[in-house]
């Protein structure tokens, strides 16, 4: 999701495990909390960071799609509401990027690792906003869908992830419903609104989708990071309860899921539906999606950019500090 | 990456007036000025203080996970330090 194909470290069987190891997992499996400074085994320590940093890096990135229409939301309203999404966004990386700081890590190695492509971000951000429909649709799929990623992360074993998403989960509702209430707006204006509106939900929908990963039987990396419950369900579970959730929205709206294969599935209980195309996923995440070049080179200007205002601030607060000294 | 990177703080927020100030989070920052303004930004978008306290992460000392035993059993077995210990008869009114 906004952390896909997180490779995991480890995956031992109990009689591989050191006693230690035992003991660890089973402080897991009796629902204790992680905390920084407590032993923990170097697999769970680094595909922790690895999950956490794409996780900030997504909020980060994730910013640069909706940005993009703030100078042109169509009034003042939307855009001051606008504004403060993505204002909440930025306070999400933050929130991540300190928390897997307590990991030892520092955030800017992390933003490093980003920049050099070490580092991955959903694949969902890559994808353009070509209309102001578009921002509708972030809001109501992409958010959507991270509300569905979030919300079980919520009780996931390392204590400062945890935390960190709840004050993320307390925020991200308030994304969703900003951008159904575009989508309503567009879906009930007239012909040529509403178009905007199917267009949106027709490009967004199948990368929507992706945003869960891989499907199951593809998804190796699973096993071992819900053992140590730093994933709770699997990609195939949110997606089906994503997909269950959001097609009686789409029919509120009058709009048409771009799927001819979906239909609901009385025996299952839940939709039948078609799976993205894996070989786009792939290749977005490779780097080849329509907008990878533009969002890293965005952000990596934006750094290179700060640098001298970074700088400054760090030279004026060293400055203060020596006289101040010299005054005492 | 730079070698000039902004210390950590830690971020306390005094939720209501009448309450304790509570730790609500970390931040990057060149002093502690910047510190506050950072906090009010991040930690303060709704509403939630109405005070705020900044503290370098580097001058806050910690104890650690393998003295938990030793600081924090000792009060295990003195039970009595809680009111419920002490059965008092029902005539006795509310105490
Ligand atoms: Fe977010
Ligand atoms: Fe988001
Ligand atoms: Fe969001």
């Amino acid at each position: 999701m906004y952390a896909q194909l997180v490779k995991s470290e480890g995956s031992k069987t109990r009689e591989e495990m050191t006693p230690q190891e035992i003991a660890f997992q089973e402080r897991i499996d009796r629902g204790e909390r992680i905390e920084p400074k407590e032993w923990m085994p170097e697999g769970y320590r680094k595909t922790l960071i690895r999950q956490m940093g794409q996780h900030a890096h997504s909020e980060i990135v994730g910013q640069l799609p909706e940005g993009n229409w703030i100078t042109r939301a169509p009034t003042l309203d939307r855009k001051a509401i606008l504004l403060a999404k993505v204002q909440d966004e930025a306070g999400h990386g933050l929130y991540l990027y300190s928390a897997a700081e307590t990991l030892g890590i520092s955030r800017d190695e992390l933003l490093e690792q980003l920049h050099n492509g070490k580092m991955k971000y959903s694949s969902i951000f890559n994808y353009p906003t070509l209309t102001w429909a578009d921002i509708g649709a972030v809001g109501w799929l992409v958010d959507g869908a991270a509300i569905m990623n979030q919300v079980p992360l919520q009780r996931t074993s390392y204590g400062p992830y945890a935390r960190a998403m709840v004050r993320i989960c307390k925020e991200e509702s308030f994304h969703q419903r900003q951008g159904y209430d575009i989508m309503m707006k567009m879906a009930s204006g007239t012909a040529e609104q509403k178009a905007m509106a199917q267009d949106a939900l027709n490009r967004f929908w199948y990368p929507a989708l992706m945003m869960f990963g891989p499907s199951d039987k593809d998804s190796v990396h699973s096993a071992q990071s819900m053992a140590w419950k730093i994933k709770i369900n699997t990609n195939d579970e949110l997606r089906q309860k994503f997909v269950d959730q959001t097609v009686p929205q789409a029919k509120y709206l009058g709009l048409t899921v771009p799927d001819e294969n979906l239909k609901w599935n009385e025996e299952k209980g839940g939709h039948d539906f078609s799976e993205p195309d894996w070989n786009e996923f792939f290749a977005v995440i490779a780097g080849n999606g329509p907008c990878n070049e533009e969002r890293l080179g965005a952000r990596v200007k934006a750094w290179d950019d700060g640098a001298w205002f970074r700088d400054g601030l760090m030279a004026h607060a060293e400055k203060a500090a020596t006289r101040r000294h010299a005054a005492e | 990456m730079s070698k000039n990177e902004w210390p950590l703080w830690e971020i306390f927020i005094r939720g209501q007036h009448g309450l304790n100030h509570r730790h609500v989070g970390s931040l990057h920052a060149p002093d502690a000025e910047m510190a506050i303004c950072n906090a009010r930004d991040v930690y303060t978008r709704r509403n939630e203080g109405v005070s705020i306290w900044v503290v370098r992460s580097n001058d806050i000392t910690a104890s650690s996970p393998s003295e938990k035993g030793p600081l924090f059993e000792p009060a295990n077995s003195k039970v009595y330090r809680h009111p419920t210990f002490f059965d008092i008869p029902e005539e006795v009114g509310h105490m």
